[in-house]
């Protein structure tokens, strides 16, 4: 831009002005399609939350978005009955109970294996890790039906536990493959120095990988957090009493409309979570994303 | 700075002591701190996979019934298996194309405004939702009613502009004399001429639908020269005698009577005032008829059936795009961030119009982030679950079906066939094993 002005430098500053104007009026459309596109993306999330606080009657003779016309009809009621339905506030601790559990899981293994793979020497090493990568892309459907069988066998059908070992397993090719990317780019010489300390391998996986490798491992724990939290198919198989809150709402769902003050309700309380943790993290969640994808 | 964009020490061939006694440590100790994932990656991925695809060539009652290539024979010939295929293949077409083409011109456009974080959180919030969460949000945004339904009602307010509705959907004649129906218009047989009064009464209208306004109707005395009338409805609480203006039976104002010659040629018009009263002034000599034409009884629209068994796949294909174009805007975003700046103000200080620009250097110095974006978009289509099963109705599932929800439905949902359902599942592996190798060869491509 500057070395375009430059062959002309005398330009007063009304020309300037002009010019802002102009490069305003030139933008005016661009700024007026994206508040356009904005609004469009954001009908949605905030339907979801004006039909929450309708009264059940009201769903069927009001659209949502004259929950605030003249009378009011808007209501805490619904939100005040689902965390008052056992059920519900149930699911949502299940829910809790296998997104932290897997992340943990994920965290300390996918976190051993990166590290294996990124700094310790042994044979086949890039071609077990390869083999890793392979794994990526294998789909969960793959798995479902021989599981449900075991699961059956080892009692581990309708557990918590069994929901959260499913999702580490599925979430590991991932975690190994970001977490030894970030480890391969931490400096040679701290480890090496650290060795010639005497420090031990796990000592020093303890005491420099996982302080240096935070900012990865936040980005893997937000995904994966997010991604079990968010689960349907895998709970949906694997258990029957014990439902998370995606389960929880989904046996609702054949009666719809009948049941629309507790589905919208638990659906917002069940998507607040992930935003919650989106908004918080935003930059973390942005990286793990770009590292999983862009290379 | 990304993670993976951190350039890799080449490990390969900087272990000199690996024989020594500490090499042989240190491989024990990659073996410790491989174990675990070992033991989930090879109980919960690799075991599966090779139980599936064995399971894949048995029958429904287990190993002891092969089967041979039955079950995938099944895939193709049975029919709610092959809608699904053909569905994923709709998805595979115009899903990745979309979620791309929108997040590039998304992550474009933010370049050129100030508030650009505020647009890309919001177009980026979605990812965070679950798909079941979106499924339940987009079922209320497709409620057929445009008076419950989002979309609908902005369809509602199109249609309503280009081709309004009539102020009566549903009325009938009250009299013999008037003939026709709401779908045709009406007719009143009876001839008139300058001086007559004509009297069209109509009933079957709820008070709900009465038009605004509607006051006491008033049956106007007969002008010497013109043709006046009453248009009203012809009903009251308690009956009333059909064909007479009676205290309590109100006008119809807004609709337009015409006045027909006896060419059937209209000749004049009239609106209909509150208390019904019509006037067509002063006519020539002749006969004339009056009738109110079709429009007047036209229906209000009443909007698309998103969820229903046709429009069920665009639906979902609208609510998929809607939750990844965030995606495929913040990756072409950051492609777009590391891209050499001095290129593009080149183009430009070269006359390059700025879709010269975007065309002819922005998108080919895009081209690996592009398809990185088309890739991934490849595989999340091929095992699209959730939203499937959530946002389409029962009634619509089977028109909805794609590979994953017909390989859980028939393994799962009732018919509980693990034999077909391997094969479902081997066909979906099938598919994505192509990009399986891309991702290797890439990898490799790193490491060499």
């Amino acid at each position: 831009m500057t070395d375009v002005a430059l062959p002309r430098p005398k330009l007063s500053e009304r020309d300037t002005v002009a010019a802002k104007i102009l490069r305003f009026t030139m933008k005016a459309p661009v700024q007026l399609a994206l508040v356009v596109l904005g609004l469009v993306w954001l009908v949605p999330t905030v339907g979801i939350f004006l039909t929450s606080i309708l009264p059940a009657q009201a769903f069927t003779i009001k659209g949502w978005w004259q929950v605030f016309s003249k009378p009011s009809v808007a209501t805490w009621q619904n939100y005040s009955s689902v965390l008052h339905n056992h059920t519900i506030t149930h699911s949502l601790v299940t829910t809790a109970e296998i997104a932290i559990g897997n992340t943990l899981i994920v965290i300390v293994v996918g976190a051993l294996a990166g590290y294996a793979f990124a700094w310790l020497e042994f044979p086949g090493r890039d071609w077990i890790f390869i083999g890793v990568i392979a794994l990526l892309v294998v789909p969960l459907q793959m798995a479902l039906i021989p599981m449900f069988t075991l699961y059956n066998h080892l009692s581990l059908y309708d557990t918590v536990l069994g929901i959260v070992l499913f999702h580490a397993a599925f979430g590991l090719p991932f975690a190994i493959f970001l977490l030894r990317n970030f480890f391969v780019g931490i400096p040679k010489d701290i480890l090496e120095s650290a060795r010639i300390d005497g420090a031990s391998e796990i000592r020093i996986f303890l005491r420099l990988i996982l302080p240096l490798g935070l900012p990865a491992i936040a980005s893997l724990a937000i995904f994966q957090f997010l991604w079990t939290w968010n689960d349907l198919i895998v709970a949906l198989t694997f258990a029957q009493n014990v439902q998370p809150i995606t389960v929880a709402i989904f046996s609702n769902l054949r009666q719809f409309g009948a049941n629309i003050d507790l589905i919208a309700p638990a659906s917002f309380i069940s998507l607040l979570v992930p935003l919650c943790v989106f908004f918080a993290f935003q930059r973390y969640f942005v990286q793990g994303l770009l590292a999983g994808s862009v290379k | 700075m990304t993670a993976g964009s951190v350039t890799a020490e080449p490990p390969t061939g900087v272990a000199p002591q690996a024989a020594s006694g500490p090499g042989l440590r240190r491989y024990l100790t990659g073996t410790l701190f491989l174990l675990p994932a070992f033991v989930l990656l090879s109980v919960w991925i690799l075991y599966p996979t090779v139980y599936t695809i064995v399971r894949s060539f048995y029958g429904r009652s287990g190993f002891d019934e092969f089967v041979g290539i039955d079950n995938f024979k099944a895939l193709f010939t049975t029919s709610t298996l092959t809608t699904a295929i053909k569905n994923n293949l709709i998805w595979v077409a115009v899903v990745p194309a979309f979620v791309t083409a929108v997040g590039l011109i998304f992550a474009v456009l933010t370049e050129r405004v100030s508030w650009s974080v505020a647009f890309k959180t919001v177009v980026f919030l979605p990812m965070a939702i679950s798909a079941f969460a979106t499924g339940v949000t987009w079922r209320i945004m497709y409620v057929q009613d445009p008076n419950l339904g989002a979309v609908n009602a902005v369809g509602r307010a199109v249609v309503d502009t280009v081709n309004p509705p009539g102020v009566l959907s549903d009325a009938l004649p009250s009299t013999p004399q008037l003939t026709g129906s709401a779908q045709q218009g009406m007719v009143l047989q009876t001839p008139l001429r300058a001086g007559s009064v004509a009297l069209i009464g109509l009933t079957g209208i709820p008070p709900a639908s009465l038009p605004a306004g509607a006051a006491q109707a008033v049956q106007p005395a007969a002008k010497p020269g013109r043709i006046v009338g009453v248009v009203w409805r012809d009903f009251k609480p308690g009956g009333g005698v059909p064909g007479k203006v009676e205290p309590g039976e109100v006008g119809l104002p807004g609709v337009t009577v015409q006045l027909r010659d006896s060419q059937n040629k209209v000749v004049k018009t009239s609106a209909a005032q509150d208390d019904g009263t019509i006037d067509f002034g002063v006519v020539a000599p002749g006969t004339y008829h009056a009738g109110v034409s079709a429009g007047t009884f036209a229906k209000p629209w009443g909007g698309y059936a998103w969820l229903g068994t046709k429009l069920i796949t665009p639906s979902l294909l609208i609510a998929y795009i809607w939750i990844w174009a965030g995606f495929a805007m913040v990756v072409i975003a950051a492609g777009l961030s590391s891209m050499p700046r001095d290129v593009l103000e080149a183009a430009r200080t070269d006359g390059a119009t700025e879709w010269q620009v975007f065309r002819r250097v922005t998108v080919p110095l895009l081209a690996p982030v592009l398809s990185v974006v088309f890739i991934t978009m490849i595989i999340n289509v091929l095992k699209v679950f959730d939203l499937v099963i959530t946002l389409a109705p029962g009634s619509s599932q089977n028109a909805a079906s794609v590979i994953a929800l017909a390989m859980w439905r028939t393994s799962f949902g009732g018919v509980n066939d693990f034999g077909v359902g391997s094969a479902i599942a081997v066909f979906l592996f099938v598919l994505v094993v192509p990009v399986l190798a891309l991702n290797v060869r890439r990898f490799r491509r790193e490491v060499a």
